[in-house]
């Protein structure tokens, strides 16, 4: 039986703040991997951005990792990474891939020191057990099939960054029921050439929780309640976090 | 106690306010209103509970009402709905879904009745305990306009006698009932034989309906080509909601049955509870699958002409 490629998935953005879709697109994400048969989902990261990034609104990155973090309390396999926050300044997400990858190689070379050592593990557990798996785990990135289509807005990403991007690590796209994110790669010659190393996952559940109409909503005091989670409302509320002020607008323009 | 409504700060109890009804109970004069949210809640999703949400802002963002409590009432057994499952489960899955819910809650009276009850006898069994349970209004069956301080005795002479089971929503102190619901239940008035003109008129006429709609729906054109719903459509509130949200039970227990993630759909305790009493199956899906709607059944025998909504 040929055993399964681990995979783990990164999602980058200003998760400002984190909302129910967010996680919800890594659920769906590892469900359709799984049914190809091919990959076991180990991990998934969010890489909230720096906050030197400079988008209108965006938050204090300690607020945003506060909130992420709340808000992955309840899962068992995603967690909120702080490296790309404390960067120096806003890092180009190919250099954010790289450095995950790395970091998972690490980790998998210790664990494997661990074991050439003979050192006692307590419990052999199954992850552990499938992490000493020779297999070095893929590195995906997780995002919207929006995401595609910047891909031929001029100037905003460079050419050998979505190279290698897309070669490299891979995408996992999720859109929703009835676009057609197949006519972005089709459009595009480098996106057609490594076509199967993008995942297009279609959202049949439709739930467009946007982050600034969750701020827009707590800026007029109007409810987000189940939109996100209880606990990252509360911290909401208690750090004010989201005003008037900090979305950097005035009344009435 | 301030009384914003006179414009000034005084803490004298203002004597025409305090003649409208208990100032303690509605300090600003807004109309109070109760949310029921009926339906099958199988499961139970969280675009039911983003319903009530969505609606208290609304109705608080007029200025006229006050949304004081809102209530979740499952649909019994006796429905038959095609994979509905028990009531037992449907029930414990929402109150664990509104147990973080300061005003939100569930009511198993509906689920709990043998036979299956029509969406009014359950708004006037709500409006009637709602009317009961008010100190203001503790004499059944009646239209007062309660004065503080008068003797009951000399109170007899001025109340109305009113037909049971039809307290007039207008009962001063008694919240507003209304029903909450989705485009899809609006637009259910017109499906033959589901609905009984008069019980849809009543609703409409003493409740009222806060329905939920997205944005360019047809609920605004289904309400004009009504003539019972464009009368009493001063009493129909329309609410766009400004989140795509299609998370439908039907979606949900679909993925459950194809072993996906309903994560961040449902609140989490409603979906470990899935899981643990593993409710939602192929087998569940097809219960009721040869039994006819309750509400077809029994208007289809009865059965008259056509009724024009």
């Amino acid at each position: 039986m040929k055993s399964r490629i681990p995979l783990v998935l990164l999602a980058c953005g200003s998760f400002n703040p984190i909302t129910n879709m967010h996680m919800r697109l890594f659920e769906l994400a590892r469900d359709h991997l799984h049914q190809t048969g091919r990959y076991r989902v180990i991990e998934g990261i969010i890489s909230p951005v720096n906050d030197s990034y400079g988008k209108k609104g965006l938050v204090s990155a300690r607020h945003r990792i506060a909130m992420a973090q709340l808000a992955l309390e309840t899962s068992d396999w995603i967690r909120v990474d702080p490296w790309e926050s404390e960067q120096e300044k806003w890092t180009e997400t190919v250099k954010v891939l790289r450095h995950h990858y790395n970091e998972s190689l690490r980790s998998l070379q210790f664990r494997k020191e661990l074991v050439r050592n003979n050192w006692h593990i307590e419990r052999a557990t199954e992850d552990f057990l499938s992490s000493l798996d020779p297999v070095s785990p893929e590195l995906k990135l997780l995002c919207g099939a929006d995401i595609l289509k910047t891909f031929s807005t001029p100037n905003l990403w460079k050419e050998e960054h979505i190279k290698e991007i897309v070669e490299k690590f891979g995408l996992v796209c999720i859109s929703r029921a009835g676009s057609d994110p197949v006519q972005y790669i089709s459009e595009s010659e480098l996106l057609t050439q490594f076509q199967h190393n993008i995942h297009l996952v279609t959202e049949q559940i439709q739930n467009e929780i946007s982050a600034t109409h969750i701020r827009h909503a707590l800026c007029k005091g109007l409810s987000v309640k189940y939109l996100i989670p209880d606990s990252v409302i509360s911290y909401i509320k208690h750090y004010n976090i989201y005003t008037e002020e900090s979305e950097g607008k005035i009344k009435g323009i | 106690m301030h009384y914003k409504v006179c414009g000034c700060d005084s803490e004298v109890l203002h004597l025409d306010l305090w003649l409208q009804g208990n100032p303690m109970e509605n300090p600003d004069n807004k109309t109070q209103v109760v949310l029921l949210a009926c339906g099958s809640f199988n499961p139970i999703t969280n675009m039911h509970l983003r319903l009530f949400e969505l609606a208290k802002d609304y109705l608080h963002e007029t200025g006229k009402y006050n949304v004081i409590k809102g209530i979740i009432s499952p649909v019994g057994d006796a429905y038959k709905k095609k994979s509905l499952i028990s009531a037992n489960h449907r029930v414990t899955m929402a109150k664990l879904a509104t147990e973080s819910s300061d005003w939100v809650q569930v009511d198993d009276w509906e689920s709990s009745q043998n036979e299956w009850l029509e969406t009014l006898k359950v708004l006037r069994y709500h409006h009637q305990k709602l009317a009961s349970s008010n100190p203001a209004n503790s004499l059944q069956n009646a239209v007062p306009l309660i004065k503080p301080g008068r003797k009951r005795k000399q109170e007899a002479n001025r109340y109305i006698p009113v037909k049971k089971n039809q307290l007039s929503p207008e009962t001063k102190g008694v919240p507003q009932l209304k029903l909450l619901c989705g485009a899809d239940m609006l637009e259910s008035f017109g499906i033959p034989n589901l609905w009984k003109l008069e019980d849809i008129t009543e609703i409409v006429a003493n409740h009222g309906l806060v329905c939920i709609t997205r944005a360019g729906n047809n609920a605004q054109k289904f309400i004009y080509e009504s003539d019972t719903l464009w009368q009493h459509k001063n009493n129909i509130h329309l609410v766009e909601e400004w989140i795509t949200n299609d998370i439908s039970s039907t979606k949900i227990r679909r993925a459950l049955r194809r072993g996906q993630s309903v994560r961040y759909l449902v609140p989490d305790a409603v979906r470990a509870y899935i899981e643990k009493y593993n409710l939602y199956s192929p087998e569940s899906e097809d219960r009721n699958a040869e039994v006819i709607l309750a509400p077809l059944q029994k208007y289809a025998r009865g059965c008259k002409q056509e009724q024009t909504l």
